[in-house]
């Protein structure tokens, strides 16, 4: 991993208003080249505000924000270069074919004809739109066409590529073909920023995820690093007999001297583990001399949904459901 | 064994090389050496409109169905208790209908623009190393060209309509290159209407604002012939004289024409502003 030289995202105290409305508030961050980063969020916590500017389709009201070292303010030009841009809603001529889609995009980041030409052809096959390239992309599904203007973004071959709700809309199917992209692109060296509301979204694509709320950077790192931050690891066990769950339970408060959780539907006994793979093995040894038979047991982080809980939680009330798979719902937008 | 839930693989994307070495794209896409220049963008930009425009039959049809209509209404229903004379009523109504079609067909300008900003398509154009002219120039050029287009089909139809010219050709084509010239002028007029609405249907409903310039002027009947509240505003609103002006070329006459040359400029010098600014604020 690149540690040095200029990073690919720089955001030093950017605060965006809109009259009254603060949607960026003095917000942090930095993001090293060759990662796919994440900014996490409920909806209104700045998200799309912050893509925006780094698109220079905003000037920040104050702060400074530089991509690959150029400032968005002062040579958005250069930063244009630099940046493709695919949104929450795609932004594609339905009255034009996919190929004529990217060909025309191709040409506006400044291919001439030729090129134009083969950009859209290796984009196609890239994102596997080959049957679907000369056909008016009014017709394509929800998927096929967050995948063309994915594609659109791409044929001037962006150094980083701004995915804003890349899925946001999309049926289960439409998700999982553009997860496939993204990965797809991440694999063959393409930096992404991509905002999202869903946690499993950014635990499946990001190698780093920013948390925002409220226009502010509340926590930064590796996926695990976040969950490590947050929670301790937690040692979960599923006995085979529901009828030996609380000794299971009594076994491991012991081990990992703390209160354990009880589920009696899903045969569960869980508690939260300082003492990591250590304990674990204590756990075992405890079940197996107690012969208590175990279908499951492992040592696993919490989860994403905990972790942005713990983060936003800033008691004004804001629900949040906190199934992995479900969008953080929450009161406050902007 | 961990319990954490079952997810594919991640790409082995991490264990990529580090260094200076440029992202691995594929070897088709080069890095383009520089961007375009204003007039190929803003051709690029048109071409797209234009696309859409004529490879849409509810856009480039529906607009002439309309006008064609109207028309026909005012021609032939409406002209007969008009003037005693319905042939002559078919001299005065048509220079005026063609110099004012674009205040309904225009709408389809309007919406388009409306609609083109909430669906992101002007944010992605933006977001291109574009130069930031190219884009609305672009854009009124596309829409100049629709208004052409009008202005082209309602005249034919006109003389279909029973419209003959009282001068000369050359007076004939001096009218209606005033009502192109009138083309461009509500091109920009409707592209801030189309940027001022929230989505292109409110866009549809605002651009009916058009309508009362259209009817209460001397495009249909004289302002004279209206009641005496509503001639100051018949006579002095700057459809009249646009109207007149077109009317006095035909005849062979430049009388008016002074004046709506001067409204077309100002109404320029006041909405193209508005629509180029307004226009890069997404």
């Amino acid at each position: 991993m690149t540690t040095q030289g200029t990073p690919l995202l720089e955001a030093r105290g950017v605060t965006m208003r809109f009259g009254k409305v603060t949607a960026l508030d003095g917000l942090n961050l930095t993001a090293p080249p060759g990662e796919v980063l994440a900014i996490l969020g409920p909806n209104g916590a700045g998200k799309t505000t912050f893509v925006r500017t780094v698109a220079t389709l905003l000037r920040p009201t104050s702060g400074e924000l530089r991509v690959r070292g150029h400032d968005v303010a002062r040579d958005p030009v250069a930063v244009r270069r630099d940046i493709g841009l695919a949104g929450q809603f795609a932004a594609v001529e339905p009255a034009m074919t996919g190929r004529e889609n990217l060909e025309m995009t191709a040409r506006l980041f400044g291919h001439d004809a030729r090129a134009a030409r083969g950009a859209a052809s290796a984009v196609i096959g890239q994102l596997g739109l080959a049957e679907v390239a000369d056909r008016r992309s009014g017709g394509y599904s929800g998927g096929q066409r967050r995948r063309l203007d994915l594609g659109a973004s791409l044929v001037g071959a962006p150094r980083l590529l701004l995915l804003d709700e890349p899925t946001t809309g999309l049926d289960p199917a439409g998700r999982r073909e553009v997860w496939d992209a993204v990965r797809g692109l991440a694999a063959g060296g393409t930096d992404i920023l991509l905002t999202t509301h869903y946690l499993d979204e950014a635990d499946e694509l990001a190698d780093r995820v920013v948390v925002i709320d409220h226009g502010r950077a509340v926590a930064s790192g590796s996926v695990g690093d976040l969950k490590a931050s947050v929670g301790r690891d937690v040692i979960e066990v599923v006995v085979a007999d529901p009828a030996r769950l609380d000794e299971a339970g009594r076994i491991l408060g012991r081990v990992t001297a703390g209160p354990s959780r009880l589920d009696r539907g899903g045969r569960r006994a869980s508690s939260p583990a300082a003492g990591g793979a250590r304990q674990l093995a204590g756990v075992i040894g405890g079940l197996a001399d107690a012969a208590i038979a175990v279908d499951e047991i492992g040592l696993r982080r919490p989860t994403l949904d905990e972790v942005f809980l713990a983060l936003t939680r800033d008691g004004d009330g804001n629900g949040a459901t906190s199934t992995t798979g479900t969008a953080i719902k929450n009161g406050s937008s902007r | 064994m961990m319990t954490d839930s079952p997810r594919p693989a991640r790409p082995a994307r991490r264990a990529r090389s580090a260094g200076p070495a440029a992202p691995a794209y594929p070897a088709a896409i080069a890095r383009p050496a520089a961007p375009p220049g204003a007039v190929r963008a803003s051709l690029e930009v048109a071409r797209r409109a234009l696309r859409k425009f004529f490879r849409t039959p509810g856009l480039w049809a529906m607009g002439l169905v309309t006008s064609v209509l109207f028309l026909f209404t005012f021609r032939y229903v409406f002209g007969g208790a008009v003037q005693g004379g319905a042939a002559r009523y078919a001299d005065y109504l048509i220079p005026g209908y063609v110099a004012t079609i674009v205040l309904f067909t225009g709408a389809g300008i309007a919406v388009a623009v409306a609609e083109d900003r909430v669906s992101g398509f002007t944010g992605r154009l933006l977001s291109l190393p574009v130069p930031r002219t190219a884009i609305a120039l672009g854009r009124a050029l596309a829409d100049f060209t629709t208004n052409v287009w009008s202005i082209l089909a309602t005249a034919a139809f006109g003389f279909l309509f029973g419209f003959r010219l009282g001068g000369t050709v050359a007076d004939g084509l001096a009218a209606l290159g005033l009502c192109l010239a009138y083309g461009l002028v509500f091109t920009a007029v409707f592209m801030v209407i189309g940027l001022a609405a929230p989505n292109g249907q409110a866009a549809q409903g605002m651009s009916m604002i058009a309508f009362v310039f259209a009817f209460i002027s001397s495009t249909y009947v004289p302002a004279s012939t209206m009641p005496g509240w509503l001639q100051p505003f018949a006579k002095y609103q700057p459809i009249t004289p646009m109207v007149d002006a077109v009317r006095s070329l035909i005849a062979g006459s430049t009388s008016d024409v002074a004046l709506a040359l001067a409204w077309s400029a100002l109404l320029l010098a006041v909405f193209t502003p508005v629509a180029v600014l307004r226009y890069y604020r997404v």
